[in-house]
């Protein structure tokens, strides 16, 4: 099976380049990925859910389609397969938010961008693991399992959308779909040595995400390369009417920009160190991949400036009153009802409609879901919505404006996307700030609406992948695919190739044999 | 239940009564407010959900224009000063029959802001309600009780929902504390919720029925020593929905809270229910820190923009308001305002209107729906609308009289038929035979023999006192079984006696 | 300055519906206060007249047209209900009003 494990390390744009040329049908690939899923799992963990049979079904639907001439006009990825993070609902399969409390729930409708993957043929693999509605920065608030990063398996592959990054850098996809609320694409994306984009808030249409803040989410791509997540973004992208965050304008022209930027020439591009992004708290090996990665850019022309965001250090407060206000009130839907889990109070409590709900409520959430959800629910009450929430409100202005001001300045701004590289499982759990201090890079973006995105700027001390961060205005998301892309083409010029093929693969040298 | 009362009379000679009103109606949009789901009274249960209403994760909420529009046209209606930016807002709390257990409402930023409305009341009085706001929400599911006595929530095992009305689109609208209402506060409270209803249906914008609940209120009455005095505490009494069981909510309330007073007892901050069956108002929930609704924007909703441009082309498209077009069809009519009172009590002036529009005059049209047609109702305890009898059909009716094919009794024989579900007017009097006898031979022979077996009344007719002229016609009537037209009856006997 | 008393969670977790352990509490009371102490920085920045941003792109609700479409089956409706009976799902005893 040598070939599978060759096919499955190709980018999306090499497998799409393939397909168009007939020398591989959308079936290879999904059975290729289907094989290293099947081989890597039992390591790695990243699906709670392979939809196999219905990968091959639309696989062979789009190879039929091809056949017959009849895919004309697709999106360029049309019959490259992904795979989608369990915080998106899919018709017809099972979507958990890997919480108890939606154990066995089948979805009886597709999330908006569920149905553009459908039709853009693109086959969905299985449904990835996270932490529990999108909660934590590890994954292992997941109710079911703990996934591991494919670089380290002792070590976490970072959260929430740890399955969907650790399947695209252990070759399981070559693409999947995560959903970021203060950092859950792209600190993953830093951990595992893959590409993460949160576009900008209202790009991509929430409708069938499952809500964690709705103020704050956005689903955006997974891949192992820039041009890769572009092209994705461009296939999910755009106004959608059932979404009334949705913003009404078409998808910029991102792989172009992810195209110009290959060729490496930044001349005329602005871009803003970020001051406050950096420095304590930010681990030495991160720092100095961070460092030589903006040296590369200013070698590729781009002007770099420090620019100051005062209100930054104020950031993660706000988030952390935001978040959970919204997260107590998209929450109460799970009471037991409708659909899911319902568990009945035990003998000597009234039986009734209240005791059912919070026993079931209190079987089916974890520990960080109930804490964000009594913090939510405290900072919303009467007493205290002045003092915490509204004024959580107001930081977010003022981060906003702080955006509006560097982004006068420059083009785009950078900055690691993570203080550190991945770390052992259980070593932030039982201190919930140390493990919110993660996202302190990658919140401010989520509060402001702007897009951004991590890649890998290589690897630290430890052997662990790094990631860098770029952040673009709103709406302007091609501003950052194009830099992205140039640095991603140095640094793997420097490499001598992609950063994975520093990775050991047992699972494909399995295969192999 | 044997709460002690004061006679109402006492009561507000020595109290100052405040109260105010928060009604619900329901919108009669096609779907819902936030999602695309139709709208039917009495669908089988759980079929008019979309995700979105049915509350499942990863469904979004996306505003109704219609809904938007009917509410600013209601505002319009009310005098409300509308927003030109206005939030939806989340209510927060727990429920089996709210789908995403919090209710999507807008609080510090309503569509419609501060009005009022004048409601005219029974005698001629006019009464100026300050309007609050009139914002716009969605509704709750249907918990059916079941295991417990008469489907009641005490004793019910357990309960069955349908989610069916979840998300269909209410306006609630919140007058301030009403002042200076005093002993006429449950009449002015009726008053009002008539013309709400009134204008309502004459916008188009809800079906207005309170029995089907497309109309419900909330009741919050206190009282104080006098106008001067600061407010007293107040109950609330929830979902009353009958005008009568408004009126009736505040009269016992009134009545209630004065006995309490009176003894130097406190009133409790409390929820309490109208029960129609023993006429009172019962106690429920006490009002405590439970009810913190965390309200908070709904971040699934960007703020709604209404231009100045949209606001003006709804105004183009207002209809007549009710109490205009009440002044206009009394000119037209030539109706007294008391016979126009009447009228409007008996909620009739749709009817009476689109008689008289299918031929009928005026005054026969008042007649029929006032007289005959209001006891019918009356002893089936239905509306008029509901009786199965078209303003059409009350039209051929007077045509027939007009005609002089039917005579008053059998005119009513005929509307009989017609209640009966005989068929139309002309249907039932081919069926039953009804004519007025017309024919001069027959009717002539019918007054000869009259007049000749009451030769003392014959006499009295021949010197010019037509006072037993009745007793005549009546005798002609039995002879032809009623179905003599009088008019004709007259002219014949004057013919004989002078001849 | 916002700090959690131990009833004070008890009366979070009503209004929540979460049926929560003593321990559970006891082990919340001490998180939620640090996290209660760094997110309280937020009273150090904004002055009063700063206007608050509930959604980060200013956009006005597009109000969609009054068209029904297609709704979910009874069966989809129902297809996750724990319990159902006759087309509608099951509650247990519900008390009170609210």
């Amino acid at each position: 099976m040598s070939q599978a494990t060759e096919l499955v390390k190709l980018t999306a744009a090499q497998m799409a380049a393939k397909i168009k040329a007939k020398e591989v049908s959308s079936r290879e690939l999904v059975d290729a990925e289907l094989d290293v899923i099947e081989s890597a799992e039992p390591s790695i963990e990243a699906f709670l859910h392979v939809s196999a049979d219905e990968a091959r079904a639309q696989a062979d639907a789009f190879d039929a389609k091809l056949a017959k001439g009849e895919a004309e006009g697709l999106p360029e990825l049309a019959g490259v397969p992904i795979a989608i993070k369990d915080m998106i609902v899919t018709k017809g399969i099972p979507t958990t938010a890997a919480s108890k409390i939606l154990e066995g729930w089948v979805p009886p409708y597709d999330a908006t961008v569920i149905e553009k993957l459908k039709a853009a043929g693109m086959p969905l693999l299985g449904k990835t693991n996270l932490d529990e509605f999108a909660q934590g920065s590890s994954t292992e608030h997941s109710a079911y399992q703990l996934t591991h990063n494919p670089w380290d398996t002792e070590r976490v592959p970072g959260g929430s959308g740890g399955g969907s990054a650790s399947a695209v850098a252990a070759f399981e996809s070559p693409l999947a779909l995560g959903t970021d609320t203060g950092g859950s694409i792209r600190q993953p994306g830093a951990l595992t040595g893959t590409v993460g984009v949160k576009p900008t808030y209202g790009g991509v249409s929430r409708f069938g995400a499952i809500a964690m803040a709705s103020s704050l989410d956005q689903i955006g791509p997974v891949s192992r390369t820039v041009l890769d997540a572009a092209l994705l973004q461009e296939v999910i992208g755009g106004h959608d009417k059932r979404d009334s965050t949705s913003i009404p304008m078409d998808v910029p022209a991102l792989a172009a920009a992810a195209r110009q930027g290959a060729k490496r020439d930044l001349k005329g591009v602005k871009v803003g160190l970020v001051k406050e992004l950096a420095g304590e708290g930010f681990q030495p090996g991160v720092e100095a991949r961070f460092n030589e990665a903006v040296k590369l850019l200013e070698g590729m022309g781009a002007e770099v400036v420090e620019v100051s965001c005062p209100r930054f250090p104020y950031a993660l407060a706000a988030y952390y009153i935001i978040m959970p206000s919204e997260v107590s009130s998209n929450l109460a839907r799970y009471d037991g009802m409708r659909y899911g889990l319902r568990v009945m109070p035990p003998a000597g409590v009234p039986q009734t409609a209240a005791n059912m709900m919070s026993y079931t409520r209190e079987a089916g959430f974890g520990d960080e879901v109930k804490r964000r959800i009594i913090l939510g629910t405290y900072a919303l009450s009467a007493g205290y919505y002045d003092a915490w929430y509204g004024k959580a409100q107001q930081v977010r202005t003022l981060i906003i404006e702080d955006f509006a001001k560097a982004f006068e300045q420059v083009d785009v701004l950078i900055s690691p996307t993570s203080p550190s590289t991945a770390f052992k499982f259980g070593e932030k759990m039982d201190d919930p700030l140390a493990m919110y201090v993660n996202d302190i890079a990658t919140i401010p973006a989520n509060l402001a609406g702007t897009p951004a995105m991590s890649i890998p700027a290589g690897l630290s001390d430890d052997g662990l992948p790094v990631g860098f961060q770029f952040i673009a205005p709103q709406k302007r998301d091609e501003l950052m695919y194009k830099p992205a892309a140039a640095l991603e083409a140095a640094l793997e010029e420097q490499w001598g190739g992609p950063i994975h093929q520093s990775l050991k693969t047992p699972w494909l040298e399995s295969l192999n044999k | 239940m044997a709460e002690k009362l004061l006679k109402y009379a006492d009561a507000v000679a020595k109290y100052d009564p405040v109260f105010g009103l928060e009604t619900h109606v329901e919108l009669s949009t096609n779907t819902k407010l936030f999602c695309p789901a139709h709208i039917e009274f009495g669908g089988e249960p759980n079929t008019q959900l979309t995700p979105v209403s049915l509350g499942l994760p990863g469904s979004l909420p996306v505003v109704n224009q219609t809904a938007i529009d009917y509410a600013i046209k209601l505002g319009l209606a009310l005098h409300c000063d509308i927003a030109e930016w206005s939030q939806f807002a989340r209510k927060n709390y727990f429920y089996p029959d709210m789908p995403r257990d919090y209710q999507i409402s807008q609080f510090d930023k309503p569509l419609n802001g501060e009005g009022y409305l004048d409601v005219e009341l029974e005698d001629g009085t006019v009464f100026r309600v300050p309007i609050e706001r009139a914002h716009v929400e969605d509704d709750a599911g249907k918990n059916t009780h079941v295991g417990g006595a008469d489907g009641r929530i005490e004793g019910a095992d357990h309960s069955l929902v349908d989610y069916n009305r979840a998300g269909v689109p209410l306006i609630e609208i919140v007058t301030k504390p009403i002042e200076g209402a005093g002993d006429r506060a449950p009449e002015i409270a009726g008053a009002y919720m008539r013309a709400i209803r009134d204008i309502v249906r004459a916008l188009g914008i809800s079906h207005a029925r309170m029995e089907q609940g497309n109309m419900r209120a909330d009741v919050n009455i206190s009282l104080r020593k006098g106008s001067d005095a600061p407010l007293g505490t107040r109950s609330e009494t929830k979902n009353v929905n009958s005008f009568r069981g408004i009126e009736k909510t505040l009269q016992y309330e009134i009545r209630r809270q004065a006995a309490i007073l009176d003894e130097g007892g406190e009133i409790l901050q409390e929820t309490r229910h109208w029960d129609e069956a023993s006429q009172s108002t019962a106690g429920g929930r006490v009002k405590s820190d439970a009810d913190d609704y965390r309200y908070f924007p709904d971040p699934d909703l960007v703020m709604v923009h209404v231009t100045k441009e949209h606001i003006e082309e709804l105004k183009a498209q207002m209809p007549e308001m009710p109490h205009e077009r009440q002044k206009r069809l009394q000119k037209e009519w030539g109706f007294s305002d008391i016979e126009l009172r009447d009228v409007l009590n008996a909620d009739a002036l749709d009817l009476v209107e689109a008689t008289v529009a299918a031929g009928a005059s005026a005054a026969g049209a008042r007649k029929w729906w006032l007289g005959e047609l209001s006891r019918e109702a009356n002893a089936q305890s239905v509306s008029l609308e509901e009786l199965p009898i078209s303003p059409e059909d009350v039209a051929q009716v007077e045509q027939l009289i007009a005609d002089g094919k039917l005579n008053d009794k059998l005119a009513k024989q005929t509307v009989s038929g017609v209640l009966a579900g005989e068929g139309k007017p002309q249907e039932v009097v081919a069926k039953h035979g009804y004519e007025v006898v017309s024919d001069d031979g027959a009717l002539a022979a019918a007054v000869d023999q009259a007049l000749a077996d009451n030769p003392d009344i014959a006499e009295k007719l021949k010197s010019g006192n037509m006072k037993p002229m009745g007793a005549i016609i009546g005798a002609v009537m039995k002879a032809t079984r009623g179905q003599a037209d009088a008019k004709a009856v007259t002219k014949l006997v004057m013919e004989k006696i002078k001849g | 300055m916002p700090t959690f008393t131990r009833e004070e969670i008890e009366h979070l977790d009503d209004l929540a519906r979460i049926a929560l352990t003593d321990e559970e509490i006891t082990r919340l009371q001490g998180e939620l206060n640090v996290i209660a102490d760094s997110i309280n920085k937020v009273q150090e920045v904004a002055s009063d007249d700063v206007p608050p941003t509930a959604n980060p792109i200013p956009l006005e609700a597009y109000l969609r047209p009054d068209v029904a479409q297609t709704p979910l089956t009874q069966e989809e409706a129902l297809s996750g209900a724990p319990r159902a009976q006759a087309g509608m799902f099951v509650a247990p005893q519900i008390l009170g009003e609210e």
